[in-house]
């Protein structure tokens, strides 16, 4: 194999790289407190006692964990416009993106609730607060904590899809890295730097999340 | 009416849109296979393994877990081409999915083989057991039940990611459908018909996981 490595031109577009980067961890931050928010009621929906609404509630989270997150995409992108429904190319990666995280948020949830004594909820009411107060001020802040290491899973693989709003031209890492690749045939260098990126981006937010674990845990 | 008019379309795209299909279910089951087979390895090496190999075997598995598969894909689609290894995009697709998916099933596999209690192993010994006796007749068995429902999670992972081989231009189910929009217009229609394809494919494969794991379970 007869290939001399050149970095330079992949230095000279780092700041490129580097911005697309930071897309992606805003897309991902703004799509996952937007998913939190669905994940949150789709939970409580899914333990209603209403049988509509669990079925609803299910129905949401079995349609799009089994759909592949391009087809959503690209259906949001390019199909929802037949509706009338026309977003901008990041306005409607976000939307797809708080969509897809809402769906397995609400298992996280699900989950998180479910694994609460009940005699949280008791204690509430016991001294006094509403059934929604009792949710907003007991329940859902502990269920946050314990839930807090696979909601934190869930950002890193939630960033790591950002790569794909590269389907739809919004110049996120992955769409400079294609566009650096096409421009300067540096391929090796082009990809080994972005998907190290990838990496470390990924290999620093876990590091910081155990961290935000570690002081957020509920002693004893 | 549009829907008649989409199923139509859909009617008359048939054979292309089944050779699509067909496409995805060859890809996603070899690189499921060929993942699961290299995923052993890893798994086996990141647990027994010595020292050095172990590090080596988990920078490996690091580095394509933190990496998106989008990037992956094309990464190897350009990559390979440069470094005089000639293959096409529908290899280049297959060769990217599978080392995906081996970085996963290895970690499945390292979890499971630790999951299980040291008595299991030590009392193999203790009956005279090898260390190859113990690992197929003892951990193996066990750790195959533990496996198996995140094993069919990656598999639906799979299906799902086969999806991004449309973007390095193979013609799978979803590129499939492009190509009758391309032609036709109807792109929320077809849109949703790919996603409810897809939808069905992973709801059969969960289903069918589901089946097998009550099949295997050890009665109670």
């Amino acid at each position: 194999m007869d290939y001399d490595f050149n970095f330079a031109a992949v230095w000279r577009n780092f700041d490129l790289l580097l911005s697309g980067l930071g897309l992606g961890l805003v897309l991902a931050l703004v799509s996952i407190a937007i998913g939190c928010v669905i994940g949150l009621f789709t939970a409580f929906g899914m333990l209603s006692k209403h049988r509509l609404l669990r079925w609803a509630a299910h129905g949401y989270v079995s349609a799009i964990r089994n759909t592949p997150i391009l087809v959503l995409i690209l259906f949001t992108f390019f199909a929802l416009p037949q509706l009338g429904l026309r977003l901008g190319k990041i306005e409607s990666f976000i939307v797809t993106l708080a969509v897809y995280s809402g769906a397995y948020l609400t298992e996280v949830f699900r989950s998180g609730l479910v694994a609460l004594p009940p005699g949280l909820r008791e204690a509430g009411l016991t001294i006094g607060l509403t059934e929604l107060g009792t949710k907003v001020r007991i329940t859902i802040p502990i269920m946050f904590r314990n839930v807090l290491p696979a909601l934190g899973n869930n950002f890193i693989s939630l960033f790591k899809d950002t790569s794909l709003a590269a389907a739809i031209a919004v110049p996120e890492l992955t769409f400079h890295a294609r566009k650096i690749n096409v421009e300067t045939f540096r391929v090796i260098e082009t990809w080994l730097v972005a998907s190290l990126m990838y990496v470390f981006a990924c290999a620093i937010i876990a590091a910081l999340l155990r961290r935000v674990e570690r002081h957020l845990a509920i002693p004893g | 009416m549009e829907i008649a008019q989409a199923l139509e379309v859909i009617w008359a795209a048939r054979w292309a849109l089944l050779a699509g299909l067909g496409n995805t279910i060859l890809i996603s089951v070899l690189s499921i296979l060929m993942g699961t087979a290299l995923g052993l390895v890893v798994g086996l090496i990141l647990t027994y393994g010595n020292p050095v190999l172990r590090f080596v075997v988990r920078l490996y598995s690091d580095f394509l877990r933190g990496t998106p598969v989008f990037v992956l894909i094309l990464a190897c689609f350009y990559i390979l081409s440069v470094v005089d290894i000639q293959l096409s995009a529908y290899e280049a697709g297959i060769f990217a999915l599978t080392l995906f998916c081996s970085s996963h099933v290895g970690e499945i596999v390292l979890g499971a083989l630790k999951a299980i209690p040291k008595g299991q192993t030590e009392a193999a010994k203790s009956v005279g057991l090898t260390f190859f006796g113990t690992f197929f007749s003892v951990l193996l068995p066990q750790a195959l039940r533990m496996i198996l429902p995140t094993w069919v999670t990656t598999a639906t992972e799979i299906v799902k990611a086969s999806t991004l081989l449309s973007v390095i231009g193979v013609v799978e189910l979803l590129l499939g459908v492009q190509q009758v929009i391309a032609r036709t217009f109807l792109s929320l229609e077809l849109y949703f018909f790919a996603g409810f394809v897809f939808f069905l494919l992973n709801f059969a494969i969960e289903k069918a996981g589901r089946f097998v794991e009550r099949k295997v379970a050890i009665p109670s």
